[in-house]
């Protein structure tokens, strides 16, 4: 019953997003990046829903923008690594021995930087932008994917179909691809709706710090880092995109809650890893 | 229980040995070539073979290594390309603003989250419950950094009550100081104590299924002192290590609330040096960050044996 009720405001809340997303985009009068100096400021109002900010641009239509911008970054960031992590926590835990070894060292070595650290030196090295970000985010977040995989993997690869699929004459990759992983495809998708929160605070996180996808491309985080200069002004101007994270961060994390109910699993520690 | 010690201390070697190395690849990702990324626009012949030089490039990448680590181990992370500051010295000057914010921020949060956590699992599915799990996920659905944009916007501008952006060190004005840390420090509680919360509550939840806590309620015993002197102590353990986690996540996201409120630290001299593209600084940074995290996790493993008999048993 609760179950449900989270998934229901969830999956609303990520509709409610995708609607100010379409609705800015294709019925706005306005663009994102069309400036206007006459309306500089002006608060909410019927021609402009969430106002004006400093270039006279409509917050609306910016927030619109932005989210496509967030959602297409932190998507193909988690879609990378749970291809990279399904992958590679898959053949580990599988074969084992010195492959899984070394993969751990990997993964351990990545995990020893906390929080934002090397997604900061990465953009770093690469400069900022788009591919950049999800290259960065990408390799963050393999490693929490690969570890999940990995224990699934474990616990599945001597249960009986598993030895029967061998038995009955079918190549190691074969079991391992058509029978153990689709198996372990639960706590994946449970570890992936974590990450994805994970991600989508990052990737506003960056921008907001200047780092992430480069200006003029309207993103919540820069808009937000923009208002500061502003906030005696227009606080307007902060309002509406933090509210946008706030509100995508919540449904992601009610569905991840109703997935989490559903199949009775628990990922302790990686509940908000940035 | 000293070889358990010796054990845990012996195991962060190989972790700061991984910790180097993997900052050692990253700085190679720098597309082209460091010395002219460094000089830019300087176009001297002679200025960039000396550079060369000094950073060793002509050498083949794994003696460059081998090189440099015998250096930071020794603690000396080069100059600042911009400054010419040592990098250790500039990184130890700014640690305290980000120790002293993070440490009251997980400390409140760490006590928020028991307190709470533990009162939402023992009224689980009651009103209490259901209220306290709502703001916990909506804790964890707000980034510490619009936090901090509306908490400046409501007391800093709307009623000024609190300065916004700044600092003054304890140590000159120590109730100056604390003014300069509320906010900050406000934001990261509001948006790190759910995640802790729900850690909490879902342990004791755990704790208080077993059957020695059904025995001591069978025994007579009052619910207070089943909850602190028979659960508590056994949720103590997972709670810590996400502690520890928790301060870890906070120093390596520092930077963000300490540009929101423009506090010189650490975090805030990582984002600098990444905009004036001063890599030495951004890999002295790194490599600092990830030691004081790794050796956080050390103490907070080092605490077990004193929370739980059956580690210093084991060891």
């Amino acid at each position: 019953m609760k179950l449900q009720a989270n998934a229901l405001v969830g999956l609303s809340g990520i509709g409610l997003v995708l609607v100010v997303a379409l609705v800015g985009t294709l019925a706005s009068p306005y663009g994102a990046l069309e400036t206007d100096f006459l309306n500089r400021f002006a608060a909410p109002s019927a021609s402009h829903w969430f106002g004006t900010d400093e270039y006279g641009r409509d917050v609306f239509a910016r927030v619109a923008a932005g989210s496509f911008v967030t959602l297409r970054v932190s998507l193909a960031a988690v879609a990378l690594a749970v291809a990279a992590g399904a992958l590679i926590g898959a053949t580990s835990a599988y074969f084992g021995g010195w492959l899984d070894r070394c993969a751990m060292v990997v993964v351990d070595s990545i995990m020893a930087f906390p929080g934002l650290l090397l997604v900061l030196g990465i953009m770093a090295a690469l400069g900022p932008n788009e591919s950049g970000v999800v290259f960065a985010l990408a390799i963050a977040y393999t490693p929490p994917i690969t570890r999940v995989v990995r224990s699934a993997v474990y616990a599945t690869r001597e249960k009986e179909y598993v030895v029967a699929s061998r038995i009955i004459g079918n190549g190691e990759l074969t079991t391992l691809f058509r029978h153990v992983l689709p198996n372990c495809i639960t706590p994946v998708i449970v570890i992936s709706t974590s990450v994805f929160t994970a991600a989508v605070l990052s990737e506003t996180a960056l921008s907001f710090l200047g780092l992430g996808v480069p200006p003029p491309a309207p993103s919540w985080g820069s808009m937000l880092a923009d208002s500061r200069n502003y906030l005696g002004l227009n606080p307007w101007i902060a309002v509406f995109p933090g509210i946008a994270i706030t509100v995508t961060l919540l449904s992601i994390n009610l569905i991840g809650d109703a997935l989490r109910d559903r199949f009775d699993l628990r990922m302790s520690a990686l509940e908000k890893p940035a | 229980m000293s070889t358990y010690f010796l054990k845990r201390l012996l195991m962060i070697v190989p972790t700061l040995l991984l910790v180097t190395v993997t900052v050692f690849v990253v700085m190679r990702l720098v597309p082209g070539d460091p010395v002219a990324m460094m000089l830019g626009d300087i176009d001297n012949p002679e200025l960039v073979r000396q550079m060369r030089e000094e950073l060793r490039l002509d050498e083949p990448i794994p003696v460059q290594y081998v090189d440099w680590f015998r250096r930071v181990i020794t603690l000396d992370f080069g100059e600042s390309i911009v400054t010419g500051e040592p990098v250790f010295d500039t990184m130890l000057s700014r640690l305290g603003v980000t120790a002293q914010v993070v440490f009251i921020s997980v400390a409140l949060a760490a006590i928020l989250a028991i307190v709470f956590g533990t009162l939402a699992a023992w009224r689980q599915n009651r009103a209490s419950d259901l209220a306290i799990t709502m703001l916990a996920v909506g804790s964890m659905s707000v980034p510490a950094f619009w936090v901090g944009i509306a908490l400046i916007i409501v007391f800093g501008i709307k009623l000024q009550w609190l300065p916004t952006v700044g600092y003054v060190s304890p140590l000159d004005d120590l109730s100056e100081s604390l003014q300069f840390m509320v906010l900050p420090v406000t934001a990261l509680v509001v948006a790190e104590t759910g995640a802790l919360l729900r850690m909490v509550r879902s342990t004791t939840l755990d704790v208080l299924r077993m059957d020695y806590i059904t025995a001591a309620r069978a025994r007579g015993l009052g619910e207070r002192t089943v909850l602190f002197r028979h659960a508590l102590p056994n949720t103590l353990i997972p709670t810590v290590t996400l502690v520890g986690f928790a301060l870890g996540s906070l120093l390596g996201g520092a930077a963000v609330i300490e540009t929101v409120f423009t506090l010189p630290g650490l975090g805030r001299l990582l984002v600098e040096s990444v905009y004036a593209r001063d890599y030495v600084m951004v890999q002295g940074v790194m490599i600092f960050v990830a030691a004081i995290y790794v050796i956080v996790n050390l103490l907070v493993d080092m605490l077990y044996p004193l929370l739980d008999p059956r580690v210093r048993l084991r060891a």
